[in-house]
Order: structure tokens, then sequence, then C-alpha cells
């Protein structure tokens, strides 16, 4: 009885967790006679139409590379200042190391609107809107907090020997922090580097402020703003929906544990 | 010149390893915020860059005050923020229960739970603005079947627009909760559910005496880090209804939005924007002070079992 409970439970949240996105999975392989029938029709004939005029007619890979570009550099840069910064307060005596983490949680927590107004403005200022770098910056600025929790959660753990060990040997602090400390580091870097590229590939806030030209818009943007003649483009909408999320489907299913374990470390070790 | 101990190094070490990390924050962080209360007590309309930026002291305040439709939106985030966190948080427990069991492919089912969390919030939104679509959309379907001439227009009706955008942020989000309330939830002890178990409490009263008692710190978490996030909607807004019909689903962040860069009104817009960072803050601060304190006590301890000094 209790099992039977339980395993109702479960496939009830697995259903319902899945049920959107296969429901347009499934739309996204229907033609436009399919998509349109009233009522609608459960499962396609199986047609890769719309995935064609996605790509032709609505420059799908266009949006596809900016969120490469935009989201990839984000996580490098962002890992790599959170790295250094992660070390910093997780392993070396440094005033005020309190109030640093608060005011990086402080950041992740700003309504974006509270900052958008400057930001653009400033932006303008430097002649870099509608410019990678011009979304890059701040999406830097506001992964940096998760990132350099995640990184300073997992520094914590690592053995204080080691350090120890380095400097009987004679090792000066960089050398210490890049030839036995980081190699250390590479799992801790993994994790915050898949939540980083997810949220820089997810963001929209920004990315539509920021690009207004259409060569420059990531993938969310773009899709929130499928247009067509007259209705809505929903097999173009899906079909471009699917894509964008392909990629995160295969971090999650992959990388499920340390999905979870990051995102708990961010947030609950501190 | 005075040689530098061994702290003072680490010290500068240490800061010159940070002080990238704060350039960002600084430049694109703080300053921001104190720029926009600048901005605030100015007129700006990008638009119109000829009028310059004139100074009016508290005259946005005063418009921001009696404006009708911002007070009508800061209500509607309030109403939001509330039922949206709380099932999130009903629905995290439930799912934190699920994935905290032992069983034969768990691991697949934490991945369909975090595949909402994952897919992009726009995202999301197309899909779930299409199942409640008045003609090919699922809600429609399951409800009347069939029957073609009983279906709603639901993304029309100001109510259950309204409700649409909860039932997308709760499905978008409550896996996020779920896993901060598991990571609460592991750690708690085996021995003590050996323990009541043998002592002859039932399942029902393990949870309530035993389980929820010791998450309530990771409930609060969540129960912080959904608000704020709640606070700041947008996404599900702006694909979904646009901040309508007749302004039902307009909230803070998106209101602020149209005023500043549709409507281009940088200086009125600020105001909204101090708006939104005070009401933040105020959360954030009562929130911390209920969870602050047994933060601290967690740290403190963390810190002597492990026996470092110097932190």
């Amino acid at each position: 009885m209790k099992k039977i409970c339980f395993f109702i439970t479960t496939a009830t949240v697995v259903f319902l967790s899945l049920l959107p996105f296969f429901w347009f999975v499934s739309t996204s392989l229907k033609t436009e006679l399919e998509v349109t029938a009233i009522p609608p029709i459960l499962i396609p004939a199986g047609s890769l139409a719309f995935y064609r005029s996605s790509i032709e007619r609505y420059d799908l890979l266009h949006f596809l590379k900016n969120s490469l570009i935009v989201a990839g550099s984000t996580t490098f840069l962002t890992v790599s200042l959170a790295l250094l910064a992660g070390y910093a307060l997780a392993r070396l005596r440094i005033r005020w190391r309190g109030l640093i983490m608060g005011g990086l949680l402080a950041v992740s927590m700003f309504p974006q609107i509270s900052i958008s107004g400057p930001v653009w403005k400033i932006l303008q200022a430097w002649g870099w809107l509608n410019t990678y770098q011009g979304l890059i910056l701040p999406y830097v600025t506001l992964t940096l907090p998760l990132g350099v929790w995640i990184i300073a959660a997992f520094f914590q753990e690592l053995p204080a020997d080691l350090e120890d060990a380095a400097k009987i040997d004679g090792c000066g602090h960089f050398q210490t922090l890049f030839r036995i400390i980081l190699p250390l580091a590479v799992p801790g870097v993994f994790t915050a580097a898949i939540l980083i590229f997810i949220y820089a590939w997810n963001e929209f806030f920004f990315a539509l402020l920021i690009m207004t030209q259409k060569g420059y818009q990531t993938l969310p943007v773009g899709i929130a703003l499928f247009q067509g003649q007259y209705t809505l483009p929903w097999g173009e909408i899906a079909a471009a929906s699917t894509i964008a999320t392909l990629p995160l489907v295969f971090l999650v299913a992959l990388f499920q544990k340390r999905i979870v374990r990051g995102l708990s470390a961010g947030a609950v070790k501190g | 010149m005075r040689k530098l101990t061994l702290l003072e190094r680490e010290r500068i070490f240490a800061c010159s390893l940070i002080s990238p990390c704060f350039l960002f924050v600084a430049v694109f962080a703080f300053y921001p915020i104190i720029y926009s209360f600048y901005l605030s007590l100015h007129r700006i309309i990008i638009g119109l860059p000829g009028l310059g930026e004139k100074f009016i002291w508290f005259q946005n305040y005063y418009e921001l005050f009696h404006d009708p439709v911002a007070r009508h939106a800061l209500g509607n985030t309030l109403i939001f923020v509330f039922s949206s966190t709380f099932c999130e948080l009903v629905f995290g427990l439930i799912i934190a229960l699920v994935i905290n069991r032992h069983f034969r492919g768990r691991g697949l089912v934490r991945a369909a739970v975090l595949i909402p969390w994952a897919i992009p919030t726009v995202i999301a939104s197309q899909m779930w603005r299409f199942i409640f679509n008045d003609k090919y959309g699922l809600v429609n379907f399951v409800l009347f079947g069939n029957n073609v001439g009983e279906y709603q227009a639901w993304l029309a009706d100001p109510f259950f627009a309204f409700l649409a955008v909860v039932v997308a942020d709760v499905w978008k989000t409550s896996s996020f909760a779920a896993l901060l309330i598991l990571a609460g939830m592991q750690t708690i002890p085996e021995e003590l559910y050996e323990a009541a178990q043998i002592d002859g409490a039932n399942a029902w009263r393990r949870f309530t005496g035993i389980t929820l008692p010791l998450i309530r710190p990771a409930l609060l978490i969540a129960l912080l880090f959904r608000t704020m996030d709640a606070f700041r909607v947008f996404d599900l807004v702006y694909v979904m209804t646009q901040g309508g019909p007749a302004d039902s689903t307009n909230v803070l962040q998106y209101y602020g939005y149209k005023k500043m860069f549709a409507e281009g009104l940088m200086g009125y817009g600020s105001t909204l924007s101090m708006l939104a960072f005070l009401i933040t803050l105020i959360i954030a601060m009562f929130y911390l002070g209920i969870i602050g304190k047994g933060l601290i006590r967690a740290g403190v301890q963390n810190e002597t079992m492990r026996g470092k000094p110097g932190r």
C-alpha cells in the first residue's frame, strides 16, 4: 500500500515535470495542418518541416551562435574570476570575509530592474549596446556571486594541510595556488561552470534591453519575439525551443548529481 | 622600508585575488544602484535627449505615489510572490520527499524533476502560453475534450491569466525549492528515524516530529530565495500576457521595464527601480533577521568542528 502510494506520487511528479516539454517536442514534430487542428492532436505523424523553417525563415542558427558566444564567454570569465576570489575567501586570512560574502549574495538578489537603467546608460556611453561584450560584462557580474559561493564552498572542503605542505616545500603564494590548489579544484569549477552556463543561456531581461538588433540577439530573445505574419508560428516556436532546450536536457541528464550538490552548496553551506 | 609580516603578505595577496571580482560588482551592480537613485531625481526621456537631464527633486516620487497603475502593479507583484512562493514550497517539499528516498531509478527521477528548472524561462513561458491557448491548448482539450464550443481563452481573462502565470512559475521553480529542502533533509541522521520507529512512531509522526522541525532552516532559505526571485518576475509576464489583460498581470519589474525602455521615461522608471530595490531590501532584512542567527550558529559550529583558526 505504502509502496503504491509512493509510486503514484513519484510518477505524478515526473509526469507533470516533463509534460510541457514533451508537448512542445510533439508540437515541433507536427505539420502545419496538425498544429492548427482543433481539438489538438497528441501524437504527431513526425515531420521536420518546422525545424527547417525555424532555421531558414527565423534565423535560428544565428540566435544559437550568439547564445553560444555569450554563454560560453560568460562561463569562462566568471569561472576564472570566481576561482581567484573563491580561493582567497575560503583559504586565506582576509578581512571582512562575512561582509564580502554577504555583499555578493545581495548582488544575486537585486531585482534586475533596479540596475537596468544605469547599466543601459553605461553601455550606451561606451557604445557597447548591441555588442557581445555589452551583454557579457553584466552577465559576469550577475553570475559571480553564484560562482564564488560554489567554488568557496568547494575549497573549504579540501584538507588544510595542502598549503602547509606546499609552504614547507618552499612554494610562494602564487605557486601554491596555481600548482597545488587549482588542479584539485577542477570538480568544483566544473559544477560552477555548468550552473553559470545555464544561467547565461537562459537570461532574458538584460538580453532584451541590450540586444535590440536582430543580429546580436540570443535564443531567449529570439524565441520571445517570434512573430508570424498573422498568427503566432507555434510550430517554429516549438522547434526552436526544443533546439534551445536540448543542450540543457543533456547537461541535466549527465550531471544531475553535480547540479544538485552545487545548487545546495551555493545556497545552504554559506 | 619595514619588511611585511607573513600575515600582511597573505592579506595583500588575498585582496589582489578578489579585486577583479570586486571591480565587476562595483561597476555593474553597486554603482548602478546609486546611479538609479540619481536618475530618479531627474526628468530624463530617452527619445528626447535635447531635453537634457533636469533635476526635479522628488517629483517622480510624488508621481509614483499618485500612479494607480504602479499601485496595481505592486499589489499584483505581492499577490504573485505570496501565492507562487507558497505553492512552490509545498510542491518543493513533496518533490524533496520523493527524491530523498533510495530507490532504483532515482537518478532518472532527479534528472526529470530538474528539467523545468533548466529550461529557459522564456521557453517555459511559451510552453505554458501554448498550453493555455484558446484553440490548440492542452488545458481546453483536457477540460472539454472534443466539445470545441466550450473552449476558453484563458489568457484573455484577468483572473485566469494571473493564475496561468502563477502555474507556470510554480512548475518552473518548484524543483529549485525542492533541491534546497533536499539539502536540509540530507543532514538529518538516519538514526533519528530508526529510534522513532522503534518507539512506534508512524510515518506521519516521523514527518511532523523529525523531518519538519529539522528542515526548518532549509525551508526558510528556500523561502528567502524564492521570494526574492518571484519578486522580479518578468519573463513569464512578458511572453505570456504582456501585463494584460487590463493590467491584471502587470508586475513591478514589467511596469518598470515598460516605463523605462518602451516609453523611454528613464527618470520615472528609475523611481520604480528604487521602489523595487527598497522592497527587496526590506524583505531580505526581514528574512535574514529570522535566518541569520541560525546560520551564524551553524557556521560557528562548522568552524569549531573543523578546528581551523583565524576564520
